[in-house]
């Protein structure tokens, strides 16, 4: 797509009109898709896709200057960093209640419990990492090539 | 999937053939969904045929439309080079077992203990995500800090230019 095409997209009104609709059900649907990991398919991963999925929407139809107004460059930033250091931070948090980097089992009283606590806070910190990294990555391209 | 993948080889227009790779994408979804692989086909989905095609779009915008045209003459030496490497694929596969067999090696180790303990030992109905983020909890931290290092490497190398190039265009605006 070439970069008039984009500023064209801009004034489509069934494209803005249908992506704000939209946007709100794939934040939505990142959401569920985060936290019912468990249960069903699905997870940090997927999550984090599906939640800068809606951002990168938002980017396409509104421009990158918008996207950038809503998600400021130093929370991307930030998010990175965060995700990798919630995971790490479980597995730190583990050794120093006296079990193996990343078994979860310590985490509460019961081992299950712990298990479940832990892919929660591990999955959260992956999704935040992906979502993060897929809208710095987006940005970047599509920031290129505008004086 | 197969004339998908042979009209990403024919067309010169770089736009199409972004489009036709996400569908390449989708089919390639529906096919892990028909071997029951639900997680790795919603990956697909949203990463293959989603994101990356967007990406590839951005690049796109970049750079241009088209494919220049290559060297005519390599095209007999790369066909038969690419038999070759299938002929040897397809035989590397006769010696795999069978697609569900039992017995194959893949099932022998420790899936059977992830199937049967991990109800106990986990207690989550979804057995893929038990193991991705339990016992390959290494794994996906390595996984994690890929991502993290490919979203650096981006940042370092066309996401911090922007910001310097705005600097040198404000230092201008303001020595004019």
């Amino acid at each position: 797509m070439k970069r008039a095409e984009m500023r064209i997209m801009q004034h489509k009104v069934v494209l803005r009109v249908v992506s704000k609709f939209l946007i709100p059900f794939i934040l939505l649907f990142g959401l569920y898709v985060q936290w019912h990991g468990d249960f069903g398919p699905g997870g940090g991963f997927q999550a984090g896709v599906i939640f800068a999925a809606a951002f990168i929407l938002y980017a396409l139809i509104f421009g990158v200057d918008k996207t950038r107004q809503a998600v400021p460059a130093w929370i991307t930033r930030c998010g990175l960093a965060v995700g990798v250091f919630i995971y790490a931070g479980v597995g730190v948090a583990t050794l120093f209640l006296g079990e193996n980097f990343l078994n979860y089992n310590a985490l509460a009283h019961d081992p299950i419990h712990g298990q479940h606590l832990g892919i929660l806070l591990v999955e959260l910190g992956v999704g935040v990492t992906v979502c993060c990294a897929m809208i710095t990555i987006f940005i970047a391209f599509a920031g290129r090539g505008r004086k | 999937m197969l004339v998908t993948a042979f009209a990403i080889i024919r067309i010169r227009n770089l736009f199409s053939v972004v489009i036709l790779t996400g569908l390449f994408s989708l089919l390639a979804a529906a096919i892990y969904i028909l071997m029951d692989a639900v997680d790795v086909a919603f990956t697909e989905a949203a990463v293959g045929a989603g994101v990356s095609t967007v990406l590839m779009l951005g690049t796109l915008a970049l750079t241009t439309n088209d494919e220049k045209s290559t060297y005519k003459n390599r095209a007999v030496p790369a066909a038969i080079l690419s038999i070759i490497t299938g002929a040897m694929l397809i035989y590397g596969t006769l010696d795999m077992p069978n697609y569900g067999d039992a017995k194959a090696p893949i099932h022998q180790h420790v899936a059977p203990r992830y199937l049967n303990q991990s109800a106990q030992e986990i207690g989550l109905p979804n057995v893929v995500t038990s193991v991705l983020a339990s016992y390959r909890s290494y794994d996906t931290l390595g996984e994690t800090f890929v991502i993290f290092t490919a979203a650096m490497g981006v940042l370092a190398i066309i996401g911090r230019g922007r910001r310097r190039r705005k600097k040198e265009n404000v230092e201008q605006e303001a020595k004019t």
